[in-house]
């Protein structure tokens, strides 16, 4: 039996790559590169997932991940679209240019 | 025909005014005019089919009752609409249905013109309903509503040409004077209502006085608050302001609600009360002096006004204290006798001066009148004949009713031997007056050199018969009128016998009580009463001949004597500013106490509580508006921190 990685490890990486994700959206102003640290976020908690079934013996974590997945490609194809009509309607991917809703 | 037939002689006008009413300005003239003037005429029928059905019957049975259907039905209040007939009523119902009628008629003619005719003949319907409502009516409460109906279809037709500032402000003085009125009307049905736990006219008329003694605190304050109601819609001093203005209205509406029928209503209210003010001789007593002050006061004003209307409508006002002088001295009779009379020749004058000012396309100043007599036979002729009626020339009809009062006050013992004599001397040179008044009028319009204008006299024409014909018809009335009253025959006093069956406890009730207001018919002396006839006859000759010379033989008089007593002349002229003094005294400080309560309470204080409230939400929005900056990423953080926190929270728990 190979040595395994230890399961905090794998947590470890997931922290990380959530965290870069959170800063990302936070701190970046283009909406495609928030929209990439989304998806970062989203990964990372799939390795997580993954891990923890690898761990269980349990295929419930990677049902979980397929369905992650599936729902994050929707949802990419529908931001992307949203993207493009602002881009189209206002020339800018910037998020502080479009702050129409405020009180 | 039968008694039950009752019911459709106040529906009919009703169906009348709600068909004129919905179907204005789309039914042809012909169709207005018919239902307009049939249903008044068909209801006129009923009337006198209802009066020969009682006159058949035994003087005892006179009194019949119609239960239509319960109106207000709450714990001890209990009001049907039920109809009672009795002499009283009977005769009232035929005085508005008859007259009524008639100025229907010549409404056609008077208003032929008019744009808005089916509007007209709506309210004038409607007006017919509520005042035949307010005769009928067995209880207080269907009386103030036949008592409110009347008052608004009076501001409705005074307003009627609305868009004139100066008739929609009579209409509005009318209103706001009235409600005064009806205020003290209010006041007493309350009173009735506490005192009796009904308001049923049998059952407070029958228990009044075994409940009520005679000159209680009580029975006086019922009878003034009633009085001051009678006040308002009679138009006696001193809310006697609004009638006179009440003339911008259409002539035949001066003709039947300013001068036949509603204004009577005030009359009538006190002689259907006359038991409750039996048991109260105070204030019978103030109603023969507001009666009688009113009769010479508004005849003093008539004396000097130039608009043919105001002059009639001053005449009304004083007409009208003789009325109030006779129900005061307890002459119900005589008062309701008047009151027929005055319907008839008063009613006529004014039709008379409509069809003179119809003849003058609208003119009303009677400086530019006279010599009208050659081109206007019929209108002179029949006017003529109510001048004489109201001045009191035997035999035609006021001379009858006149003279009954002014007998009935002589002999007059309430409020001392005295008083009597004083309210007969008021009545009689309020006769002189009146004849005077009555005959300038008539001078000034038809005879002497013609002062009208070239524009009138192009058009100058006799009235179509639709006009003239009611014109006959009620001179004939004002001539013969007084016949079913003659005094001192035998078996003359038709009257009398008529309504004696209503009128009869009055007496009773007095009699009984020793010191009530007095049955004047106690101590009768033929020479007496002679005597009182021949002097006020003399007078109102008196009153013709004085105005002769004046207006005829001299008139460049009138102008002299004007001159020389500038003062008074100038006082009776503005109606001795009567409505200056109630501008200055009473409507100007509600004026200004209502633009003070406007600045001071309703703006700063409540105005101020809901703009306040109001403020404080918007800023406290406002601050709590700069959280939304619209930038995403703001959102986001504070999602994070928030989670963040959350997480802490429950990690280090």
């Amino acid at each position: 039996m190979p040595p395994t990685v230890p399961l905090v490890w794998y947590q470890i990486l997931a922290a990380i790559l959530f965290t870069i994700g959170v800063v990302g959206v936070l701190v970046r102003r283009s909406a495609l590169v928030i929209f990439m640290s989304i998806e970062l976020m989203l990964n990372a908690v799939n390795l997580s997932f993954v891990a923890f079934s690898r761990q269980h013996a349990s295929m419930d974590g990677h049902i979980f991940v397929f369905f992650v997945m599936a729902v994050a490609a929707a949802e990419v194809a529908i931001g992307l679209a949203i993207i493009v009509a602002i881009f189209r309607n206002k020339e800018t991917a910037s998020v502080d240019d479009v702050h129409l809703l405020k009180g | 025909m039968s008694l039950s037939l009752l019911w459709l002689v106040p529906t009919l006008p009703l169906i009348g005014a709600i068909v004129n009413g919905f179907g204005a300005g789309r039914l042809p003239r012909k169709v207005v005019s018919a239902i307009g003037t049939g249903t008044v005429g068909l209801a006129f029928v009923i009337a006198i089919g209802c009066f020969a059905q009682m006159l058949a019957m035994p003087a005892e049975e006179r009194f019949y009752v119609q239960q239509l259907f319960a109106w207000i039905d709450s714990g001890d209040l209990s009001v049907p609409v039920r109809l009672a007939l009795d002499p009283l009523s009977a005769l009232m119902m035929l005085i508005v249905t008859g007259v009524g009628f008639l100025i229907h008629v010549y409404s056609t003619g008077y208003m032929n013109h008019e744009k808005a005719y089916g509007r007209y003949f709506a309210y004038l319907n409607l007006f017919t309903f509520a005042m035949l409502m307010l005769v009928l009516a067995d209880n207080f409460l269907l009386m103030f509503f036949g008592w409110e109906g009347v008052g608004l279809c009076s501001y409705l037709l005074i307003g009627f040409w609305y868009q004139k500032p100066s008739a929609a402000e009579a209409g509005k003085k009318a209103f706001v004077v009235n409600r005064i009125g009806d205020w003290g009307f209010l006041l007493g049905i309350f009173l009735i209502f506490v005192t009796f736990g009904s308001l049923d006219f049998g059952r407070v008329f029958s228990e009044a006085p075994s409940r009520l003694a005679v000159g209680s605190a009580l029975a006086t304050a019922i009878g003034l608050f009633l009085f001051v109601g009678a006040m308002g819609k009679s138009a006696q001093i001193p809310l006697h302001v609004w009638l006179p203005d009440a003339m911008e209205g259409p002539t035949p509406v001066s003709a039947l609600i300013h001068a036949a029928t509603m204004v009577t209503a005030g009359v009538y209210m006190i002689a259907r009360c006359h038991i409750l003010y039996a048991l109260a001789p105070t204030a019978l007593l103030l109603v023969a002096i507001v009666g009688a002050a009113t009769a010479l006061f508004a005849a003093t004003i008539g004396l000097v006004q130039k608009d043919i209307k105001r002059v009639l409508a001053y005449s009304t006002v004083s007409q009208l204290g003789y009325m109030f002088l006779a129900m005061g001295v307890g002459a119900y009779t005589a008062g309701v006798f008047h009151l027929m009379t005055h319907a008839f020749f008063k009613a006529l004058l004014f039709l008379g001066a409509g069809s003179v000012i119809h003849a003058l396309s609208g003119e009303q100043d009677m400086d530019r009148m006279g010599g009208l007599k050659a081109h206007l036979p019929r209108t002179h002729l029949t006017m003529l004949v109510a001048t004489l009626a109201i001045a009191g020339v035997f035999p035609f009809s006021g001379f009858f009713s006149k003279d009954e009062i002014l007998w009935n006050a002589f002999s007059s013992s309430n409020g001392g031997p005295l008083a009597g004599k004083l309210l007969w001397a008021a009545g009689l040179i309020g006769a002189f007056l009146t004849a005077f008044y009555m005959f300038r009028l008539y001078f000034m319009t038809f005879h002497g050199a013609s002062r009208v204008t070239e524009e009138a006299k192009h058009h100058l024409h006799e009235s179509p018969a639709s006009m003239t014909l009611p014109l006959v018809l009620l001179a004939v009335l004002s001539a013969i009128g007084g016949l079913v009253q003659i005094p001192l025959l035998d078996g003359g006093q038709r009257l009398d016998a008529w309504l004696e069956p209503v009128f009869a406890d009055a007496a009773r009730v007095a009699g009984g009580a020793g010191h009530g207001a007095a049955a004047p018919h106690g101590a009768h002396d033929p020479g007496l009463e002679v005597a009182l006839m021949a002097i006020s006859l003399v007078v109102a000759l008196a009153g013709i001949y004085v105005a002769h010379r004046f207006y005829v033989a001299d008139p460049a008089a009138p102008k002299r004597l004007a001159e020389r007593a500038r003062a008074f002349y100038q006082t009776i002229f503005n109606k001795y500013w009567i409505d200056e003094i109630y501008d200055a005294w009473i409507v100007q400080p509600i004026r200004r106490g209502s633009e003070r309560l406007w600045h001071g309470f309703d703006a700063a204080v409540i105005d101020g509580a809901v703009n306040g409230i109001a403020r404080q939400i918007e800023r406290g929005a406002g601050l709590l508006r700069t959280a939304q900056t619209g930038y995403v990423q703001v959102y986001a953080l504070i999602l994070t921190l928030g989670l963040v926190v959350v997480i802490g929270y429950l990690a280090l728990r």
